[in-house]
């Protein structure tokens, strides 16, 4: 498949707390925004992927959007491991004729409390992933990231200020971004240390934001994605991973509970490219929490096994750094739509055209959810 | 939202830990042909493929590997008690094992009941069996931890 496929559009809608438009709404939206970015009309889509978690309907996106008849559709489960499995696999479609014209799009409404996943759980834990770990107190996403954070800090010198560096990196680039949802709001480091805990070493800002928006991609060959309004970004190498002996989130009953997802992710995505890290320009990370980048970092090769706190000092991680990081802000600073919007943002960056632009960059890499199965995208810029 | 604490559901393969739980043991399941042992258990073994599988017996013993500690926003059950100790344990018999438990200073006090800051990694801990927690469709044992 390498360089075969491109995203060849990009949309997305407003990011805020709190927007009136529905998921539906949102959605269609997204998606009328990154058809127009590319110039194709929406009777040539022919092919759809999206989340399992996903709340808009297939059928209900390809009938209000006026889509074509559809020869794929697929899902991709776990949650914020979605996103770039997803992309690939309509890439996938393409790549191998099973459709012309693939879209993916992620649309959420989080603002609202009663939105939250802890907030409708009933008193009776099911499944192996939760009934181990939540009748104990373990309630939260952030409980079971702060289990394997408080972990790593123990087995290899990670500290609050490698996290903070995480935080701090995301809300700078936001600065810099006017879509974003923390775009004017400042963070120093005092803000950090002094923000309230969530769970116990993970405070405040170390979470994501709790965001309403949608995104959306088209995918097409490169050949075609060529001739189109878009620099196309060439799908160089893509990877998901579910790895041996894997449970979503409570990763602890393995062998080596801190080799996480992105270590299976990173050694296919770089078995199927040219390149490897080194060559790597700017990297979108999943960051649903600032411990994740350091896992990332590590799992994808950037630096040692433990060395991942470290790599963020001295500005490692921003513009300008060794490998410029959620240059929008990321799901702590832009906004949490399970992952998408960092796709979005890798896309830009091969185009050229973000507002934390990494000169000259020619690979871009966008990840998906660590701690839970999988993926990851690898782009290039077209020659 | 609901107010009491949270339970877990219960099915084939995790019942017997909480029913040995009920009688006062600490048991873990592992495979009756190749004997390895597996958490959470399940039907099938991973490593020779049998179906069969016994549990058994562990001293109680173990060590902490982690920690956290959350604060509300939280179920209401849990944000009273906040800030608590959420462990996980490895256990003494087994380090392949662990499980997640709370240290408390004894069976049936609060999630709260030792400062939470007093918890290391690598803290040795006992298992202790507190009282049945019951719901609609019945009585639970949770194992928890006391400092050994």
């Amino acid at each position: 498949m390498k360089d075969q496929t491109a995203v060849a559009g990009i949309g997305t809608t407003d990011f805020a707390k709190s927007l009136d438009d529905s998921e539906r709404v949102l959605a269609l939206k997204a998606l009328k925004a990154a058809l127009d970015d590319a110039g194709i009309r929406p009777g040539e889509v022919d092919g759809l992927s999206c989340y399992s978690m996903e709340a808009t309907e297939e059928i209900d996106i390809a009938r209000n959007m006026g889509f074509g008849d559809l020869t794929y559709f697929g899902k991709v489960p776990y949650g914020g491991g979605a996103g770039c499995g997803v992309v690939g696999q309509a890439a996938m479609a393409v790549a191998t004729g099973q459709c012309n014209v693939a879209v993916a799009w992620r649309s959420r409404k989080r603002g609202s409390r009663s939105s939250r996943p802890w907030a409708g759980v009933s008193s009776r834990v099911q499944g192996d992933q939760q009934r181990w770990s939540r009748p104990w107190g373990l309630l939260r996403p952030v409980d079971e990231i702060a289990m394997l954070t408080r972990r790593h800090m123990h087995r290899y010198g990670t500290t609050r200020d490698h996290l903070a560096n995480v935080a701090l990196a995301f809300r700078r680039h936001a600065n810099n971004n006017p879509a974003a949802v923390m775009g004017d709001r400042e963070m120093t480091r005092d803000d950090y240390m002094a923000a309230r805990w969530v769970s116990e070493p993970l405070c405040l800002f170390d979470n994501c934001l709790e965001t309403d928006g949608s995104c959306a991609v088209v995918v097409t060959s490169t050949e075609r994605a060529r001739d189109l309004r878009q620099p196309p970004a060439l799908l160089h190498s893509w990877a998901q991973s579910l790895p041996a002996q894997h449970q979503t989130m409570t990763n602890f009953f393995c062998d080596d509970p801190l080799r996480g997802p992105a270590w299976a992710c990173a050694e296919k995505l770089w078995s199927l490219s040219d390149v490897g890290p080194a060559d790597v320009d700017v990297a979108q990370l999943y960051d649903a929490f600032s411990p994740l980048v350091p896992l990332s970092l590590e799992g994808y090769g950037f630096c040692e096994r433990g060395e991942g706190g470290h790599f963020t000092d001295d500005g490692g991680i921003e513009l300008g750094g060794r490998l410029p990081t959620n240059t929008s802000g990321g799901g702590m600073s832009e906004a949490y739509l399970h992952g998408f919007n960092l796709i979005v943002e890798a896309v830009r960056q091969v185009r050229g055209t973000s507002t934390n632009q990494v000169e000259g960059a020619e690979f871009s890499l966008c990840t998906s959810g660590e701690g839970v199965p999988t993926g990851a995208l690898l782009f290039r810029r077209d020659r | 939202m609901i107010d009491q604490p949270l339970l877990p559901g219960l099915d084939e393969e995790s019942a017997p830990f909480f029913e040995y739980a009920a009688r006062g043991e600490l048991r873990v399941q592992a495979c009756a042909d190749c004997g390895v042992r597996r958490m959470p258990p399940r039907p099938r073994c991973e490593r020779c493929g049998s179906f069969e599988h016994r549990w058994d017996a562990m001293s109680g013993l173990g060590t902490v590997w982690s920690f956290v500690v959350p604060h509300p926003p939280l179920l209401p059950a849990y944000s009273e008690q906040a800030p608590y100790n959420v462990v996980l344990v490895e256990l003494e018999d087994d380090p392949t094992i662990r499980l997640v438990g709370n240290v408390v200073a004894g069976a049936d006090d609060r999630l709260d009941s030792i400062d939470p800051h007093s918890i290391a990694i690598g803290m040795p801990v006992e298992v202790v069996f507190p009282r049945p927690v019951s719901d609609d469709e019945g009585a639970v044992v949770l194992p928890r931890w006391t400092p050994a």
